[in-house]
């Protein structure tokens, strides 16, 4: 059943909410073990919420959308009194005095709490290799990666362990796992859903979005977190999007563009979904014709300077002073340099350097300056491409899922990317919904991208693909 | 100070501002609480913690900006880079190249316009203790113990151009911005406490010459004294290394109790803050009305205010800084407004209002003064009547006949001089003959007999009218 | 080009020890970075304005009103070092910058 299927029938009292729990809690006993897309499993809690759930419509209460459906959210959120690592030894069994906004908002709107997923540690990867705890594997193959940064969230609804998700995306680490996993994976708007209480890595890409099985799913879930919150001075004035409403408006007439820049990206299998993708669309109504978005090509070089010097920043706080992990020292700053090395993975420690080389004195302005107007060329290219367009279309990861340590050079995991990050940097939406498979069979995504605030017309495409897909 | 060299001074002032809770985070902003009560996951730096800025904080900086003739400009938060235990994020989120207020000028009582680079609004970092070494010294110290309660705090940083050419100068200038912030409500700049702490930035130069030579900043000034004497010591140590062929290093000092600045003993560390544009906060572009509604109601300040009580009573200078500085200003000039004697006035509020006015209207007393100058009461009454006012209000009137002082007869005065002449006739003598000083000894017979009641001035009449 | 000397440099200021050997394996991996980043590098965008911010958001503030704060124990029973309410160190060497 749809996440959508569950809350209907939790509501009505067609099932109970434990029951539904206990039938995912089931599917977790059997594959965990395998897939790894936990770091923790909070199974006791997750009953107590459900047992509130089944209590409050039996007591003639409405629970909310998301009524009884069972939610994995990303290790990289705070959760009260929830071990919340960003799979890092730094925060091993840290457990934040608060909740994120987000949570707040999902529990709110009737979600039960399932469990905390793993990632690449702070956020930073994209196969989820670089957690400290081990990697997830892909429930389709497991000798394969799930994708990354929020690899654990992708498998979790892959492998049916929850329905819905929640990831982060600064680069692409929600829409690449979901690619590589076939799920649907969207980051929206920047500045749609609430940052506070998600632990930053680049704090002007960060964004928080849902994981599903289908698009409706997604909708509903983005639904219940998206919106102004006061307690994050980047989040926009804007209510909640109405998107289930205009899911089925189907795609006549849109125009759609085809990114030029980003074709030659993708391994052949990949490319010939989403040109079986254009033609589906194309079959159901809309306008598809070749766009170009030329700073595109940038887009990877301006991310690595910008991304890695904003977390070197953000990271500075761990330094064993307040929470998280101490190495004792002779000194502060002792035990701050070995704290810190002792905790930080290889990744993270690269980005904090590169990151901290870019901003110094003497190479601001190459580096992270230049960086920032690269971007500024990516928005305005973006802009121009869409007066002529009402979404663009690419794929979303440039190849199926690849094995475990397969990308050991640095540089081959980052152009994962390639097709993601330009959309980041312009702060626009986008979503990976799963079209068909490629080479072994397995899953390949292809990506939606609209506007800045567009969501609205992005799921309506989302959803047209979708049904073309089954 | 040498003829050859002048001193060049520039501050950097920084003030906690007067909001209820701190820059970027609801938490109360109140000293003196239990450690780490006041505190929220933006104090600590938590993961995943966000700021929102204060708006009554960027109302206080645009306060004090224009209450010293600044630009008000658009402006960005910027991170400064660096590690330190009271640091919850070990940042700090300042302004860097683009602060609120610029361009501005603060006028010293003495005349001297010293020119307002930048005023900008940054947060303040935790408190540490440290255990073990001399005196909660850093140094030596065995462990430190930090409080976040201040963390977050909102500061503002007034920076001052390099136009103060002495230590007097200096110190100057910094009662003069203390009473500023005071007036306008903005801090209430208590050195001795924290909310105010300045630095000093000291050079010298050939006198006569405009040539800017290296400087030093100096730390660790905790009262106008000390300002004063740090700025003393440190621009002869200049000219002692120039005398001697050195010269100073570009450095930042303590100032110690014992009068002389010292290295700082931190580690060798190049400052690179690696500053950029804070990326959880947007742009701050204050509305032109909303700085006019601000201008509008600014009070009126210091220099205003001690111009207004000098021209309506004739106060001194001095006098009238002791006034604005006691917050008597309104006091006198309302009372004088009602007709009682400017001078008397101003006596008793430099001499006998050193607290401030207390219960005291000027109503009541301008009641008072005109009761003293009218001769119902001598001065030493009027002093006690007024100290009643002060501690607990009321009307002169009904206080002093509660304390039984009547005006004395006017004849039965007169007895009592004539009984001081009589028993004094060698002193009636010399002063008959010239010797005024004299006088002192009847006035004081009378003043014995009536046990300080008499009015000492109705005395003197008497005897001059005697003396003929 | 970035070198061993400036990734030394850099890991110092970011608080993080490195063995010989961790240098030349980050000197390897940040070389390989910054050489991308030449195709950006001869790029004259003089004209172009940085982005700080994706979002044309402008005066964003609160009011001036307490709100909530974090349970003190709760806090304290996450830290590392606890004495008297307050989070413990060990010595601080040098002086705030």
């Amino acid at each position: 059943m749809t996440a959508i299927e569950l809350a209907a029938a939790v509501r009505s009292g067609h099932r109970s909410a434990v029951d539904v729990l206990e039938e995912h809690l089931a599917r977790i006993d059997e594959r965990e073990a395998e897939v790894h897309a936990f770091m923790t499993v909070t199974a006791d809690s997750a009953r107590a919420s459900a047992r509130r759930i089944d209590e409050r419509v039996a007591a003639g209460d409405d629970p909310g959308p998301l009524a009884g459906v069972p939610l994995a959210l990303k290790d990289n959120m705070c959760t009260r009194g929830v071990p919340t690592t960003c799979s890092s030894r730094i925060l091993e069994g840290w457990r934040p005095p608060y909740d994120a906004t987000v949570v707040e908002r999902a529990v709110a709107a009737g979600a039960v709490i399932v469990g905390k997923t793993n990632l690449d540690e702070f956020a930073m990867g994209s196969s989820t290799e670089n957690s400290a705890f081990g990697p997830t594997r892909n429930p389709h193959c497991l000798d394969r990666v799930p994708g990354g940064s929020s690899g654990g969230s992708a498998a979790a609804v892959a492998a049916g362990f929850a329905p819905l998700a929640l990831g982060s995306d600064t680069g692409g680490s929600i829409r690449q796992p979901a690619a590589l996993c076939g799920v649907v994976g969207v980051k929206p708007t920047y500045g749609r859903v609430s940052r506070y209480g998600l632990v930053a890595f680049a704090s002007s890409l960060d964004q928080i979005g849902p994981f599903a099985s289908t698009v409706a799913d997604a909708a509903v879930l983005l639904e219940a977190i998206a919106g102004h919150d006061p307690l994050d001075s980047t989040s926009i004035q804007e209510p909640a999007p109405r998107l289930l409403d205009v899911l089925h408006q189907g795609v006549e007439g849109l125009r759609i563009g085809i990114i030029d820049e980003l074709a030659s990206a993708a391994d052949p299998d990949v490319a010939a979904r989403v040109t079986a993708a254009a033609d589906a669309l194309s079959a159901a109504g809309a306008k598809v014709d070749r766009a170009t978005v030329p700073a595109a090509v940038y887009g990877l070089t301006a991310y690595y300077l910008i991304a890695p010097a904003e977390a070197s920043s953000n990271l500075a706080r761990y330094d064993g002073v307040r929470y998280g992990l101490r190495v004792d020292g002779a000194d502060t700053t002792e035990m701050m340099r070995r704290t810190r090395s002792a905790g930080f993975g290889d990744e993270v420690k690269a980005r904090i350097m590169l990151g901290t080389y870019a901003l110094s004195a003497g190479y601001y302005d190459a580096f992270y300056g230049k960086a920032q107007r690269v971007r500024t060329l990516v928005r305005r290219d973006f802009a121009a491409a869409y007066e002529h367009f009402d979404v663009l279309l690419c794929a979303t990861s440039p190849s199926v899922a690849f094995r475990l340590g397969e990308k050991a050079d640095p540089l081959a995991m980052y152009r994962c990317d390639v097709c993601t990050i330009p959309t980041s940097l312009a702060g626009d939406a986008a979503v990976s919904v799963p079209f068909g498979t490629g080479a072994d069979d397995l899953p390949v995504g292809v990506q939606v991208l609209a506007p800045a605030l567009g969501e609205p017309v992005m799921f309506r495409v989302a959803a047209a693909l979708e049904g073309a897909a089954s | 100070m040498s003829a050859e060299w002048e001193t060049v001074v520039g501050l950097e002032v920084h003030v906690e501002l007067a909001t209820t809770t701190k820059l970027f985070s609801g938490a109360p902003n109140r000293f003196g609480d239990e450690p780490n009560t006041n505190v929220t996951p933006v104090c600590l730096g938590l993961p995943g913690s966000l700021p929102v800025l204060n708006r009554a904080a960027v109302e206080l900086a645009i306060r004090l900006g224009l209450a010293l003739n600044c630009e008000v400009r658009p402006s960005v938060f910027a991170r400064k880079n660096y590690f330190y235990p009271d640091m919850p994020k070990d940042f700090q989120i300042s302004q860097y190249d683009q602060p609120i207020c610029v361009d501005g000028w603060l006028e010293l009582p003495s005349g001297v316009r010293v020119g307002i680079e930048r005023a900008h609004l940054e947060e303040d970092t935790g408190k540490s203790s440290h255990v073990g070494g001399a005196d909660g010294r850093l140094h030596g110290s065995a462990y430190s113990l930090i409080d976040y309660n201040r963390a977050g705090v909102p500061l503002l940083e007034i920076v001052s151009r390099p136009d103060l050419r002495s230590s007097e100068q200096a110190r100057e200038y910094a009662e003069e911005l203390r009473a500023i912030l005071v007036a306008t409500g903005v801090s209430d700049a208590r050195m001795e406490e924290g909310s105010m702490r300045v630095d000093a930035n000291v050079s010298v130069r050939p006198a006569g010459s405009d040539e800017l030579r290296t400087r030093c900043e100096i730390k660790n000034i905790n009262s106008f004294r000390s300002l004063q004497r740090a700025i003393d010591h440190e621009a002869q140590r200049h000219i002692e290394l120039y005398e001697s062929g050195s010269a100073p290093r570009l450095e930042t000092r303590h100032f110690s109790e014992d009068g002389r600045t010292h290295t700082l003993r931190s580690k060798e560390e190049s400052h690179d803050y690696r500053y950029f544009p804070e990326p959880d906060l947007v742009s701050l572009d204050p509305d032109p009305a909303w700085v006019e509604e601000i201008r509008a109601a600014l009070p009126a300040l210091p220099a205003a205010r001690r111009a207004a009580v000098a021209e309506a009573t004739g106060a001194s200078h001095d006098d009238a800084t002791l006034l604005v500085a006691r917050d008597l200003d309104g006091l006198v000039l309302a009372a004088a407004g009602a007709g009682a004697e400017p001078d008397r006035l101003l006596t008793h509020a430099v001499n006998n209002l050193a607290d401030g006015p207390g219960c005291l209207t000027a109503p009541a007393f301008a009641a008072l003064v005109r009761m003293e100058t009218g001769g119902e009461l001598t001065a030493t009454q009027a002093k006690d009547v007024l100290a009643e006012l002060v501690a607990s209000g009321g009307d002169p009137a009904v206080i002093a006949a509660a304390r039984g002082y009547e005006a004395m007869d006017s004849s039965e005065l007169e007895a009592l001089v004539d009984a001081a002449i009589a028993d004094n006739a060698d002193a009636w003598e010399k002063f008959c003959a010239g010797e005024d000083r004299v006088q002192g000894v009847f006035v004081g017979a009378v003043m014995k007999a009536t046990r300080g009641q008499a009015d000492g001035k109705a005395v003197n009449r008497i005897l001059q009218a005697r003396r003929g | 080009m970035i070198s061993r000397r400036d990734v030394a440099e850099v890991a110092a200021l970011a608080r993080l020890d490195l063995t010989d050997a961790e240098i030349d394996h980050f000197t390897e991996h940040l070389v390989k970075v910054l050489e991308h980043a030449a195709d950006i590098e001869q790029l004259d965008l003089d004209d172009v304005p940085p982005t700080s911010h994706p979002l044309p958001l402008v005066n964003v503030m609160r009011d001036d009103v307490v709100g909530s704060t974090v349970d003190r124990d709760e806090v304290l029973a996450a830290a590392p070092d606890v004495d008297e309410h307050r989070f413990r160190v060990p010595p601080i060497l040098g002086d705030e910058p």
